[in-house]
C-alpha cells in the first residue's frame, strides 16, 4: 500500500501527498518506509523558512509569495506550523484564510499543521513533509511559523533561507528579536512599511545585525550607520541615525578591522571577507497586503540561493541539517526504547514512589533504566 | 502533559467551510471552537468560499470531516458542486461530510443521496454533532 501511494505522490497526485503527509503527522505504522522512499527523490526544491512574532503578517506575505512564484511559473508547497495548540490537544489552524491569492489553484499546496504537543516532534513531522513537497516536485518548498521559541527555531532551520518578519514601530518586537531569532535570520522583513515607524524598525534591525556580525566569531563586516532600504517608501530622516559619509565606493570592501563593524554596505548581501565570501542580512521592506515590495524581497531570497550556491554553504547547511536530523531521530527512537524499559521494570510510578521515599532517587533510577542498553553497548567506563 | 505518543489515538482533523454568500459565521465559529475542544484540529476557511476553495482546501489538507455551514439556501447547488469536486480528487470515499444550516425538511434527502451523512439545523447539540463525528470518521 505504501508503495502505491509512493508512485501516486511521484505520479503528480494531491490526494496522494495529502495522504503521505497525514500519515507522517500521525507517524501512522509504515511511515518511515514512506520517508525512506521519498529521501532518493529530494532535494531540487528550495526551501525558505517565514517567521516573526504574531501579527507580524507572515501568512498574507506567504500568500502573496506563492503568487509572485506562480506568475513566475513555479509550482508552490507551503508548510504552515501553529504550535499554539492548547490543552486538549485540539487546535484551530488559520493560516489558510489568508491564502487568498491562490485560490483554487492546486499548484500551490497549503498544509495546516499543528504541533501535537510532542517535544520535538514537529521538527521531525516538518522536515518529513518538506521532504513529501519536495519529491512531489514543488520548486519552491515555504515552511511558515511563529517565532516564539527554540522549537520553532528548530522549525525554520530546515530551510535554507530563513526570512525574519518584523512589523514597523515595535521596538519591543525588536527586543524579542534579540532572544536567539536575530541569529537565523538571513533577510529581515519589514513588513506593514507603509505604517509611522518603518524606518525606524529598519535602522533598528540594522544596527542589530551589525552588532552581531561585528562579534569575533563572525568576522564580517555589518552595516555602517543606517540609511534607508533600497526599497524605502520614506525619507531617511526618521529613524534618528545620521546617514553618515554616503560613500559610492564603499560598496564592497574588504572586512573592517576587528572591532570596527563598519565596513560593507547599506543594503546587506554578499560581502568580500579574508576568510571568502560571506553574507549581511538584509533589511527589506514590503507591504503584503498589496503586494508591494513582494518582488524585491524575492529578488533578495535569490541573492541568497546564489551566495548559498557559489560559496558552499548551501552543501553546508544540508550536511549539518541531516547530521542533525539523524542525531534527532536517534534521540527520538531511544527515548521510545527507554520507555520500553521504563515499562518493563515497574513503570515510572513505581519509580517515583521509590522516590518519595527516600529508598532511591532520579539519578541512580535513571543508572538502572539504561543500565540494559549499556550493557549491550559493552561500555567498557562501566565496568 | 502526557508525552507518550498513542498510536492508536488518531487526531481528527476537520474543515469547517463557509461556502457562498451568506455572511454569517457565528455558527461557524462556535462548532469550530467546539470540535477544537473535543480535541480536533480544526481548519477554518473564512467566509464567501466558492466549492473550488473548499475541495481544494479538504484535499490538500487531508480532513477527515469537511462541515459545510450553508445559511443562503443555495445548498441545493453549492454541494453538489463541492461533492463533486471532491470526487474528481478521490477525496470522497473516506471524507465525512456533515452540513450545518438552515436546510428546509423537502431538500435533506436529495443532500443525503449526493453524499451528505448527516445534516444539524438549529437545534443539533454540539456534543450531538461531535459524537456522530467520531463515531462516523472514516477508517483511513
Amino acid at each position: 500500500m505504501g508503495e502505491e501511494l509512493i508512485d501516486d505522490l511521484l505520479d503528480g497526485q494531491h490526494r496522494a501527498l495529502a495522504r503521505v503527509i497525514t500519515k507522517i503527522e500521525n507517524r501512522s505504522p509504515g511511515y518511515r518506509d514512506l520517508v525512506r522512499e521519498l529521501h532518493q527523490h529530494t532535494g531540487d526544491a528550495e526551501v525558505v523558512g517565514v517567521t516573526g512574532s504574531p501579527g507580524a503578517g507572515k501568512s498574507t506575505l506567504v500568500d502573496k509569495m506563492a503568487a509572485e512564484y506562480r506568475e513566475r511559473g513555479l509550482t508552490v508547497g507551503v508548510i504552515a506550523i501553529d504550535p499554539s495548540s492548547p490543552f486538549t490537544g485540539g487546535a484551530v489552524l488559520g493560516d489558510r484564510i489568508r491564502m487568498a491569492s491562490n485560490v483554487g489553484d492546486m499548484d500551490v499546496f497549503f498544509r495546516s499543521m499543528s504541533a501535537r504537543g510532542q517535544l520535538g516532534g514537529v521538527s521531525t513531522a516538518t522536515t518529513d513533509a518538506v521532504k513529501a513537497l519536495d519529491a512531489f516536485g514543488k520548486d519552491r518548498i515555504i515552511v511558515e511559523t511563529v517565532g516564539a521559541g527554540q522549537n520553532e527555531i528548530d522549525i525554520v532551520r530546515t530551510a535554507d533561507t530563513v526570512a525574519v518578519l518584523v512589523p514597523p514601530s515595535s521596538g519591543d518586537d525588536v527586543q524579542m528579536l534579540k532572544a536567539g531569532i536575530l541569529e537565523i535570520g538571513d533577510v529581515f522583513v519589514v513588513n506593514k512599511a507603509d505604517l509611522d515607524g518603518a524606518d525606524r524598525t529598519v535602522s533598528e534591525l540594522k544596527e542589530m545585525i551589525m552588532m552581531r556580525d561585528a562579534s569575533p566569531a563572525a568576522g564580517t563586516g555589518g552595516y555602517h550607520g543606517a540609511g534607508t532600504d533600497a526599497s524605502g517608501h520614506h525619507g531617511p530622516d526618521e529613524g534618528g541615525t545620521a546617514e553618515s559619509e554616503p560613500d559610492p565606493t564603499a560598496e564592497v570592501t574588504g572586512p573592517g578591522s576587528a572591532g570596527t563593524p563598519g565596513s560593507p554596505t547599506d543594503q546587506g548581501g554578499p560581502v568580500d571577507t579574508d576568510e571568502g565570501e560571506a553574507w549581511v542580512p538584509p533589511v527589506v521592506q514590503t507591504v503584503a497586503n498589496t503586494g508591494e515590495g513582494v518582488e524585491n524581497f524575492l529578488g533578495t531570497l535569490a541573492d541568497h540561493r546564489s551566495f548559498l550556491e557559489r560559496s558552499g554553504q548551501l552543501e553546508v547547511k544540508a550536511r549539518k541539517r541531516y547530521a542533525e536530523e539523524i542525531r534527532r531521530l536517534l534521540r527520538e527512537d531511544t527515548r521510545a526504547l527507554l520507555e520500553r524499559e521504563l515499562e518493563a521494570q515497574g513503570g515510572i510510578e513505581s519509580f517515583v514512589e521509590e522516590v518519595m521515599g527516600r529508598e532511591s532517587d532520579p539519578y541512580t533510577v535513571a543508572d538502572e533504566v539504561v543500565q540494559p542498553l549499556r550493557d549491550c553497548l559493552d561500555d567498557p567506563d562501566d565496568e | 502533559m502526557s508525552t507518550e505518543q498513542e498510536p492508536e489515538q488518531r487526531t481528527i482533523r476537520c474543515l469547517v467551510a463557509k461556502v457562498g454568500l451568506d455572511g454569517h459565521d457565528r455558527g461557524a465559529h462556535v462548532i469550530a471552537r467546539a470540535f477544537r475542544d473535543a480535541g480536533f484540529e480544526v481548519i477554518y476557511s473564512g467566509l464567501h468560499k466558492a466549492p473550488d476553495e473548499i475541495v481544494q482546501a479538504a484535499v490538500q489538507e487531508d480532513v477527515d470531516v469537511l462541515g459545510i455551514s450553508i445559511l443562503s439556501g443555495a445548498h441545493n447547488t453549492l454541494v453538489p458542486k463541492i461533492v463533486e469536486g471532491l470526487k474528481e480528487y478521490g477525496a470522497f470515499e473516506d471524507t465525512l461530510i456533515i452540513v450545518g444550516g438552515i436546510i428546509p425538511e423537502d431538500d435533506r434527502p436529495g443532500l443525503r443521496e449526493a453524499g451528505v451523512a448527516e445534516i444539524f439545523g438549529p437545534g443539533a447539540s454540539m456534543q450531538e454533532t461531535i459524537d456522530f463525528v467520531r463515531e462516523n470518521a472514516r477508517e483511513r
